[in-house]
């Protein structure tokens, strides 16, 4: 019997607003006209944030984009001092109401931000949605340039004016409210809760994170420089995510909260995007990809999506919506009677040492070393073997030995680090073993002690 | 028949180019960061002087070649050298675990020259000599052995005088490696910041018995590192005749002329198929012989040149004759115009094999240019003239002999290895001296 299995749905309804697929493209350069959204459409984007409108356009710096490259891969972070749209507001609304008649089916939401009186806000929320756009965006998140001026990121940095804002908005809007919060706060529950009380349909997170992104070592100057001087910039990029997952789960994990997410940060790869998703996210925004791609990557976002949904047996997103936002819980509800250790296959080690040397001088001095003969040498393929000049040479070994690596398992604590450092795909693998220690969480534990039913737990053998 | 090379200039300066053109920053970037950064690194338990292969390769990842090339030059001064002919597939590439891990070692050789050439390029300077012990050392031979020594002496702040036979320092280096691997030029180059050291170098200087003599009354200690000499004779008949030449003299030719002046056959026959047999056999293709075969007694399993040089020699459209021997070169008209092989049977495995000859095999193989690389003998009559034994010369492995103050390095202590193997003999070499001459050896 063939393998061909039915394609799962994936079109997503965030607050109402529907859309073909979970990914949009977040409010950015890619949204900047009805062109790249055009484009972004045909490419298969589910919907887009259009670039924030505001009532009059503004003036922009040169340069205005910067990059955190690591050891040869580029543009891991990326940040700009780049502002809302530097176009006219009419000639948006135009080119709005253009994409929407063009694409009636994908989710067209426009992000906005102006002065922060009610007049204003009823204004562009009026004319924008005369174009019969899908939602809007609050943007309450840029945190460079315009939160100078009292816009961005300093109405969403104080939940009393996040509130009253979201609520001016709601006193005119027809379609779905969401608000982009900004990272650069404390504790996000606290804007959340008041957009939501100022009546908004749901929030999209993060924004960018406040940053300088490096300085150049020849001219001493900021990155990105503009003659000579630079400024703090947003901060995004797949470095970001964990921050931004972390946001998402609170948020979606808060009682008191309750309205739907849309998840941005560092979505670059189908498997983010489904992590944003699993942590409570209803959809996911992308800006960097695309920026360092272009549109093309919501082919192999889709397919991945759509593979794993099917590999799990999910008919529909909301199969697997917040399904890891229960299993994130405070440290102290962890089971301290859980072990795993490290397991080393022979069979697929390279002799690298990096775990060896990661656990010896960064983590727990649990990795043996020993020397191994050349019968125990595994049987890599045949380039790992090289025969020249009638003589064998093995990939690994030098000035005559080769070095086996052991996992101490009796001291191992379990902690991960050289499966994560290992290079080989499934040579170190952390194993289930048998605790010592009885299933209970560290308030267990306090309990326990302080009742006199049981013992300290021993510290772990180190060297 | 024998005559000037018939290629063009440009044709040569192409056949001639660099065997592995020299990385950009964007090649250099890309595959050091393949490098995993190995803990007690294979690579560099695999280099012969011990090279920091993965901090130099750090180093470049990170944007700085400069310090890139202090690592590699404090280990290997001719690390310049090294990185264009080391046999690295061998060394440290042999020992890669990208091997394992991506089928392909990172590519260490080229990296290795991406720093080194920066640090010419930019004619930086990493080493100061030592402050002066007032001891003083003579180095016979200034190839790769000698200059080790020399460098790691001045280093230690001994003074150093040195003499070269020849007209040109360098030794092998600098004459006797495929000018598609180590061009002169750039041979030359890489010794001007060793003899900046404070090296009084004698050039045009043969040290023979007598001086050797008059040397070790004159200076505190003596090295002698003059390296191989002839190739060995095969004693059959012919063997001196017009159009049979030694594999070291062919090489010399592309470093003592323009290679427009370069001789080659139109039929080349290499007798031997170890390493120089393959340099000699690529290079008389790359000179314009219309053919080139080569003529082993074995088999491609007991050849001793590398598997990647008997590739490039596959590449270069060289034919091969195994279990065959040289028993006379065959003149006609007084010149060369072939060489009677003798087919054999190896009894036994191996290297160790034995040879049979095949009675009623003969067959002559048709050349006008036989070059003979079959290895070469060690420079020891310089030892020889003055009673001493050569076998039994060499001591332990920092150069020591039963001479007292007399020292020993580099090829002349064996048939010939690689530049990094000399080098690595003339770092030995200095360290045994310099205990010798703070007397705690």
């Amino acid at each position: 019997m063939s393998n061909l299995r039915s394609k799962p749905d994936i079109s997503a309804n965030l607050a109402g607003i529907k859309s073909p697929n979970p990914f949009w493209l977040a409010s950015a350069p890619p949204t900047n006209s009805g062109y790249q959204i055009s484009r972004a459409f045909e490419a298969g984007w589910g919907g887009a944030v259009w670039k924030t409108l505001g009532h009059e356009p503004i003036v922009n710096v040169s340069s205005r984009y910067g990059a955190l490259d690591y050891d040869g891969r580029k543009m891991v972070g990326f940040n700009n001092i780049e502002l809302i749209t530097d176009r006219t507001l009419e000639t948006n609304l135009k080119e709005v109401r253009q994409v929407k008649r063009d694409f009636p089916n994908h989710a067209v939401v426009v992000s906005l931000m102006v002065e922060s009186t009610r007049e204003a806000w009823h204004d562009i929320v009026k004319r924008t949605e005369d174009t019969g756009c899908d939602g809007l965006e609050l943007n309450f998140g840029c945190p460079h340039g315009m939160s100078e001026r009292g816009m961005g990121s300093a109405v969403g940095q104080v939940p009393e004016y996040t509130k009253m804002v979201t609520e001016w908005v709601k006193e005119v809007a027809q379609t779905p409210v969401l608000v982009k919060l900004t990272p650069n706060v404390t504790d996000i529950t606290q804007p959340g809760r008041a957009a939501r009380e100022g009546g908004a349909d749901g929030v999209s997170l993060i924004n960018t994170i406040n940053s300088i992104i490096g300085v150049d070592l020849d001219t001493l100057a900021p990155i990105p420089q503009v003659d000579g001087k630079g400024s703090h910039g947003g901060y995004c990029g797949p470095a970001v995510k964990p921050i931004a997952l972390n946001m998402v789960q609170k948020l979606a994990s808060d009682s008191s909260f309750g309205i739907p997410i849309s998840g941005i940060g560092g979505v670059q790869a189908w498997q983010d995007a489904i992590e944003f998703m699993l942590l409570g996210a209803t959809n996911v925004q992308v800006c960097t990809a695309v920026m360092h791609y272009g549109f093309r990557i919501v082919e192999h976002l889709t397919s991945g999506l759509e593979n794993w949904m099917r590999d799990k047996g999910f008919q529909t997103l909301d199969d697997f919506v917040g399904k890891t936002v229960a299993s994130v819980g405070n440290w102290n509800t962890l089971n301290l009677g859980y072990k795993v250790v490290a397991e080393i296959d022979q069979s697929k080690c390279i002799h690298c040492g990096l775990c060896y040397i990661a656990c010896e001088d960064g983590a727990h001095q649990s990795i043996a070393k020993s020397l191994m003969s050349e019968e125990d040498y595994p049987s890599h393929g045949s380039a790992a073997r090289l025969t020249s000049a009638g003589r064998e040479y093995l990939a690994g070994a030098g000035d005559g030995y080769v070095n086996r690596y052991e996992i101490k398992q009796e001291t191992c604590v379990g902690c991960n680090l050289c499966s994560i450092v290992c290079p080989a795909d499934g040579c170190i693998t952390m194993i289930e073993k048998e605790s010592t220690i009885p299933r209970m969480t560290w308030t267990e534990y306090q309990e326990g002690m302080a009742s006199g039913t049981m013992d300290p737990i021993p510290p772990p053998d180190h060297v | 028949m024998i005559g000037k090379t018939r290629l063009s200039e440009e044709q040569l300066s192409e056949n001639f180019a660099d065997l592995h053109p020299a990385f950009s920053r964007d090649e250099a970037v890309s595959d050091a960061s393949k490098c995993l950064f190995c803990f007690d690194a294979p690579c560099m338990r695999a280099c012969p002087t011990g090279i920091d292969v993965p901090k130099f390769i750090r180093q470049i990842l990170h944007d700085d070649p400069a310090s890139a090339a202090e690592t590699i030059l404090d280990e290997n001064i001719l690390g310049g050298s090294c990185a264009r002919a080391c046999p690295t597939e061998v060394l440290c590439e042999g020992a890669c675990v990208d091997r394992t891990l991506l089928n392909a070692p990172v590519q260490i050789g080229r990296l290795q020259r991406y720093a080194t050439d920066y640090a010419a390029l930019n004619n930086l300077r990493f080493f100061a000599p030592g402050s002066a012990t007032g001891k003083s050392v003579a180095i016979i031979g200034s190839g790769p052995a000698g200059l080790a020594c020399g460098f790691a002496l001045r280093r230690s702040g001994h003074a150093v005088t040195m003499f070269e036979a020849r007209d040109i320092p360098g030794g092998l280096n600098t004459h006797g490696i495929s000018a598609y691997k180590i061009s002169t030029e750039f041979s030359l180059s890489e010794i001007e910041p060793i003899l900046e050291m404070g090296i009084d170098l004698h050039l045009d200087h043969y040290v023979d018995a007598n001086e050797l003599a008059r040397l070790r009354q004159e200076y505190d200690a003596v090295l002698v590192a003059v390296g191989l000499g002839s190739t060995s004779r095969l004693n059959i008949p012919g063997e001196d005749m017009e159009g049979v030449v030694e594999s070291l003299d062919f090489i010399f030719q592309t470093h003592t002329g323009p290679l427009v002046n370069c001789e080659v056959g139109d039929q080349v026959l290499v007798l031997g198929a170890g390493n120089t047999a393959a340099d000699v056999a690529t290079q008389a293709v790359r000179l314009g012989a219309s053919s080139v075969t080569m003529a082993y007694r074995r088999t491609d399993r007991e050849m001793s040149a590398f598997a990647y040089e008997y590739e490039l020699c596959k590449a270069d459209g060289i034919e091969f004759r195994w279990r065959v021997q040289p028993i006379e070169f065959v003149e006609t008209n007084g010149k060369l115009s072939g060489v009677r092989m003798q087919r054999v049977e190896l009894v036994g495995e191996g290297r160790e094999a034995h040879l049979e000859p095949v009675t009623g095999s003969e067959f002559v193989l048709p050349c006008d240019m036989a070059i003979k690389a079959l290895g070469q003998i060690p420079v020891l009559e310089l030892i020889g003239e003055t009673g001493l034994d050569p076998g039994a010369l060499k001591l332990d492995d920092r150069g020591t002999t039963s001479v007292d103050g007399l020292f020993i390095g580099g090829d002349c202590t064996h048939t010939g290895a690689e530049i990094v193997d000399a080098v690595q003999d003339g770092k030995m070499a200095a360290a045994g001296i310099d205990a010798y001459l703070r007397g705690n050896s």
